[in-house]
């Protein structure tokens, strides 16, 4: 193994199970539903699913609390019951190095480099993700009249692929907010949007629900918060780096129409061929009914994005999308060309004044997301700080959730770095500043000022 | 039902007058809009009449000759008479209209001239408009004579008079289309405003008078004045048209707008509510033009078309003394015939005939154009220029959001937009006016403006009649209006949101209420802040959404006090205070009371040490003083600690 793949942290196992089926002795393998990596063979299987579900019960008779994680030398795996007697386990390795101590070659375990928020987080993503595209489990089961066959096809289906695309190692502090960057937006120019919005649910009644996005970043949800934090999620992390990708490989779509820069991202690729639909992925909400099947078409003109949801019970065909297409082309150039220029102006004076520190903001009660602690807000370029202070971050949220008690810490970093992590009513605010000189009191004073520049407009208490 | 087909109505109840017989002939003065009923030249009485005035008692003249022409001066102290082409006669009449019985006349210069005309320019200076120019006379009626105060060459074909303005425009040429204005603004001045020539479809050869006065009128249309010249067409095949010269404060008339009629032959002009109405004999119908309404522009000039397609008057109904005697009733409904030959009309708004002895003012009936102009907008923009339309506006508002009938949001976006530019200036002018950067006397006529409390109370108020209207609807309306006012600048009031925030609470949008506080759409107010801490049982995040509204208004500090201390957030409060630099402005007891009821003997003893650490920085004493009522603090500090755990009060050395 080589020095630098056992630095990182990697995907051990990932596996789903029901502890209600296969109650019997020499039937454990019911209880598997999905198991990952499937190359491993059976009797490991029902040995790991069995181990954790005897942790999961010998836990329950000690807490309230369904058992989380699991900690050992070489792994840490985290648990989580979704629904009712369907656990999901993922395990980790810890990274380690090899040490020549006293002679003698030494492993050692860096069991602080993984963070139990972290990865539960994840997994709690993971589930969520397979939910937006699949529905739950018990949905899947009702319909399918309780052929676990077909549950286990859906699982195996979709994590195959889903799990290639985790970045186990990358997570952090982001991965437990798991929040949504709004895109600030004058007054004016968010009511033109929602009225543009709102007319084109009028003349489109089969639109159920509508996201607006600008630069990735979320200007309006008809969708509830739950839902669209999943969905923010699969747009920013799948559809839009791979469309992206399309785009830079010359394959991208051209625009739709004359004088328009619009295009569908999902749906019909030419409007003139009337029997391609393309692919248009289907979608699971719970807005207004529970796991209620919507298509969602994305449609795209410059660096504006909007979804539409629409029932999976309303016709939907190329013609209906050619007339979507008339009405969205023009509407989104011209509004994604006016945000474009307050946009760049906003983003230019934020950059005259480069900051000598870095911060994470995150709000619980609309999930607003705030970070210039990454290079890019789905950290596809790294970030700014030491993965150590990155680490430290997570560590103090952790702290910080515990007591559910608003607060503050002040931490000094053996490399001179100053991490400051506030809470105050449903807030978090995280501080990095690398300043040698400054003593505590410089530090607080410091933060007291970064507080009542970049959050007067909040009650967000020193 | 008839109210509904027809828009243009004569008044309800027209002024009459004896009609034209042999014996008796009737004079109207436009400029004080005053019929004459002359019997026998006057010798057997002269009976005026005004338009809203009581009839005056008949006076006699003596029967020296037909008369041409008839006028008071404005203050109906001398009148004027014209019997000759070369005299205008005078009679002065007493302060009770008693006249006196002697009169004095004044004869124009020179011997060939003739008068065509006398028009009073104030309440004592006269103007006579000869074949030779003008002359200007001041009139003194205890000397029974008259003063030349100036005389202006010209030669003159015809004259037209627009009393309320003053202004005189005069017919010269052979052709007829020279125009000259002149302008009477104050005593004893004659303003000569630059010539200018209407322009005629064809010279004729030989030339010969081509521009008559009957086809032309001068009006103040939106405040400004225009020269309003009919333009009969070369041949019957081509319609006619109306041009419009406006009158410049710099320069010569300039032909701003021309009306398409489409028609030919005989018309008369009106102009009522700053609508130019065309009334065609051949056809008995009328059409109405409103320049304000977009027409096609060639760069110059604006082309306009009759808003509606031509319609006649609404049919008029006089109630006549009956002939009948045996059918019981006395009076009988006489249908006067519309559109007559009888028919004279004078500016701006009157219709006369003549041989029925009636005078009625044109008037406009706006309910039947809802129906007949279908596009909103275009509604909407002729109805905000109209002088009475504000409940016809509220209507149309109101209507665009029943169900059947509901307007697609772009239309109501559209309709919002117009409402609101015109709310816009009201407001600025209000502004000004109470900045004092304007006069009242500045302010030109009153305009409809339709502001949110009238939409609230008349269009919005739909909401709560139908119960079938969907909420996404409501909301997007709402928004649309709340977008079009900020659009312009205008402050929103706090009940628009109230309403919107109501909708989406009664169908658990809170997300959406959220996002749109998030956005600041609606803006921060005490109330708002109260109304979201009342839905934080329902919603919780209106709790941190009220906190931050409070904080950002910046007096609200009180009220974020409260809300800290009710939900026993003690610790908290008092970093809020202290954070705010308000710590020696609270009232203590409030705060242990608050502290008490937590339970929490650890934020107990926090609290007051906290109040007592202040009592000893203020007071140098540590003791609570008798007015802050906290004994009971003290007591229940004494028993849960013991007396030991109070600050020693410091002794005095």
């Amino acid at each position: 193994m080589s020095a630098s793949a056992s630095e990182t942290i990697s995907l051990l196992n990932f596996f789903v199970f029901n502890t209600e089926y296969g109650p019997r002795e020499g039937e454990e393998e019911k209880k598997i539903l999905y198991y990952y990596p499937p190359e491993v063979d059976i009797d490991t299987k029902i040995k790991r699913i069995g181990l954790s579900e005897a942790i999961v019960k010998f836990s329950e008779t000690f807490s309230d609390k369904p058992c989380q994680s699991l900690h050992t030398q070489k792994a840490r795996q985290v648990f989580f019951e979704p629904e009712s007697c369907f656990w999901m386990i993922m395990t980790v390795s810890i990274p380690f190095k090899e040490k020549v101590k006293d002679g003698q070659n030494v492993t050692e375990y860096r069991e602080d480099h993984v963070q139990d928020s972290v990865f539960e987080s994840i997994l709690r993503q993971a589930y969520k993700m397979f939910k937006l595209f699949n529905g739950t489990f018990t949905t899947i089961l009702n319909r399918a009249n309780g052929e676990v066959e077909l549950l286990k096809q859906r699982l195996e289906h979709f994590y195959n692929k889903y799990l290639l695309t985790l970045k186990i190692a990358q997570g952090d502090i982001l991965d437990i907010f798991n929040g949504i960057h709004f895109l600030p937006l004058d007054k004016n120019t968010y009511l033109r949007i929602q009225c543009f919005i709102n007319s084109l649910e009028a003349t489109f009644p089969f639109i159920k629900y509508t996201a607006f996005l600008y630069n990735e970043k979320l200007v309006w949800s008809g969708l509830e918060q739950e839902d669209m934090r999943i969905m923010y999620k699969y747009l920013t992390s799948s559809l839009f780096p791979t469309y992206l990708e399309q785009e830079l490989h010359g394959q991208g779509r051209p625009p739709s129409g004359f004088g328009h820069f619009g295009r569908f991202m999902t749906g019909p690729p030419d409007l003139n061929d009337e029997r391609n639909m393309g692919k248009l992925p289907r979608v699971y909400v719970n807005t207004e009914e529970i796991d209620e099947e919507c298509y969602l078409i994305v449609y795209t003109a410059l660096s504006a994005t909007i979804c539409l949801l629409v029932n999976v019970r309303s016709p939907l065909n190329v013609l209906l999308c050619r007339k979507l297409d008339a009405m969205l082309g023009p509407q989104m150039t011209k509004l994604a060309s006016d945000i474009g220029e307050q946009y760049s102006r906003r983003v230019a004076s934020l950059n005259s004044a480069e900051p000598v520190f870095k911060y994470v903001y995150f709000n619980h009660m609309n999930l607003a997301q705030q970070t210039t602690v990454h290079i890019d807000l789905q950290k596809r370029s790294g970030v700014n700080i030491p993965p150590d202070i990155l680490r430290l971050l997570g560590d103090i949220n952790a702290d910080l959730t515990k007591g559910n008690e608003d607060g503050e810490t002040i931490v000094k970093t053996t490399t001179d770095y100053w991490v400051v992590g506030k809470k105050s009513d449903q807030r978090e605010f995280y501080v990095v500043i690398n300043q040698r000189s400054a003593n505590l009191i410089e530090i607080n004073e410091e933060v007291k000022r970064l507080c009542s520049t970049y959050l007067n407009n909040i009650f967000f208490l020193d | 039902m008839d109210d509904d087909n027809y828009y243009i109505v004569l008044c309800k109840n027209p002024t009459r007058f004896e009609p034209v017989s042999k014996a008796n002939n009737v004079f109207f003065d436009d400029a004080n809009k005053q019929v004459f009923a002359v019997r026998s030249g006057g010798a057997m009485g002269v009976v005026m009449k005004g338009p809203d005035e009581r009839p005056m008692a008949p006076f006699r003249m003596e029967d020296r000759g037909d008369i041409v022409s008839i006028k008071f001066s404005p203050d109906k102290k001398i009148l004027a008479a014209q019997r000759s082409t070369k005299t205008v006669e005078f009679l002065n009449f007493q302060e009770d209209f008693s006249t006196d019985p002697q009169e004095y006349s004044q004869a124009c210069k020179g011997k060939t001239t003739i008068i065509r005309g006398f028009v009073w320019s104030s309440y004592n200076e006269i103007i006579f408009i000869t074949t030779g120019g003008l002359e200007h006379y001041q009139v003194i009626p205890e000397k029974r004579t008259l003063k030349n105060l100036k005389s202006i060459s010209l030669q003159v074909n015809w004259y037209v008079w627009l009393a309320p303005s003053s202004l005189l425009l005069v017919s010269s040429g052979t052709l007829g289309n020279t125009l000259h204005p002149f302008q009477f603004k104050s005593p004893g001045v004659i303003t000569r405003l630059p010539k200018f020539e209407a322009d005629l479809p064809v010279t004729p050869r030989p030339q010969k008078l081509t521009l008559l006065d009957r086809d032309v009128i001068m009006a103040t249309i939106y405040d400004h004045l225009y020269i309003v010249v009919l333009r009969h067409p070369q041949s019957t095949s081509f319609g006619a048209e109306i041009v419009l010269y406006q009158l410049q404060k710099e320069g010569p008339a300039r032909k701003t707008d021309v009306l398409r009629l489409d028609m030919s032959g005989r018309f008369a002009i009106n102009v009522v509510d700053n609508l130019i109405m065309v009334h065609h004999q051949a056809s008995k119908t009328s059409v109405i033009f409103d320049i304000r309404l977009e027409g096609k522009s060639d760069g110059y000039v604006m082309y306009h078309f009759p808003v509606l397609s031509p319609l006649g008057i609404k049919p008029f109904k006089l109630l006549l003394p009956s002939v009948n005697m045996q059918a019981g009733t006395d009076k009988t409904e006489y249908n006067c015939e519309l559109y007559s030959a009888n028919w004279i009309v004078f500016q701006p708004d009157i219709v006369i005939d003549a041989k029925l002895g009636c005078l009625w003012t044109l008037q406009i009936n706006l309910n039947p154009l809802v129906t007949m102009i279908p596009d909103k907008d275009r509604l909407i923009q002729f109805l905000l220029n109209r002088s009475d339309s504000k409940p016809v506006i509220l209507n149309v508002c109101a209507q665009m959001l029943v169900p059947g009938k509901q307007a697609s949001l772009q239309h109501l976006a559209k309709v919002y937009d117009l409402l609101n530019v015109t709310y816009k200036q009201h407001l600025e002018m209000e502004a000004q006016l109470s900045a004092g950067e304007l006069t009242m006397a500045g302010v030109t006529a009153k305009k409809v403006v339709i502001e949110q409390p009238d939409m609230f109370t008349h269009v919005f108020s739909i909401f709560e009649e139908y119960k079938d209207i969907k909420y996404k609807f409501m909301v997007a309306v709402l928004i649309e209006y709340i977008r079009s006012l900020n659009q312009f600048g205008i402050p929103v009031q706090h009940y628009l949101y109230e309403l919107i925030i109501n909708i989406l609470v009664h169908n658990n949008c809170f997300y959406q209420l959220h996002q749109f506080l998030q956005y600041h759409v609606l803006s921060d107010s005490k109330p708002l802040a109260c109304l979201m801490l009342s839905l934080e049982t329902v919603y919780p995040p209106a709790h941190q959404l009220a906190l931050d509204m409070l904080k950002r208004i910046q007096t609200a500090n009180e009220e974020i006090i409260e809300v800290l201390l009710s939900k026993q957030q003690l610790l908290p409060a008092l970093r809020f205070i202290r954070s705010v630099g308000n710590v020696d402005g609270v009232s203590s007891r409030k705060f242990l009371e608050a502290a008490l009821n937590t339970s929490d003997n650890m934020i107990f003893y926090t609290v007051f040490k906290f109040f007592e650490q202040r009592n000893q920085r203020l007071r140098s004493n540590p003791r609570f003083q008798t007015g802050e009522h906290c004994e009971q603090y003290v007591k229940q500090f004494e028993t849960l600690f013991g007396s030991d755990a109070l600050m020693p009060v410091p002794s005095i050395q």
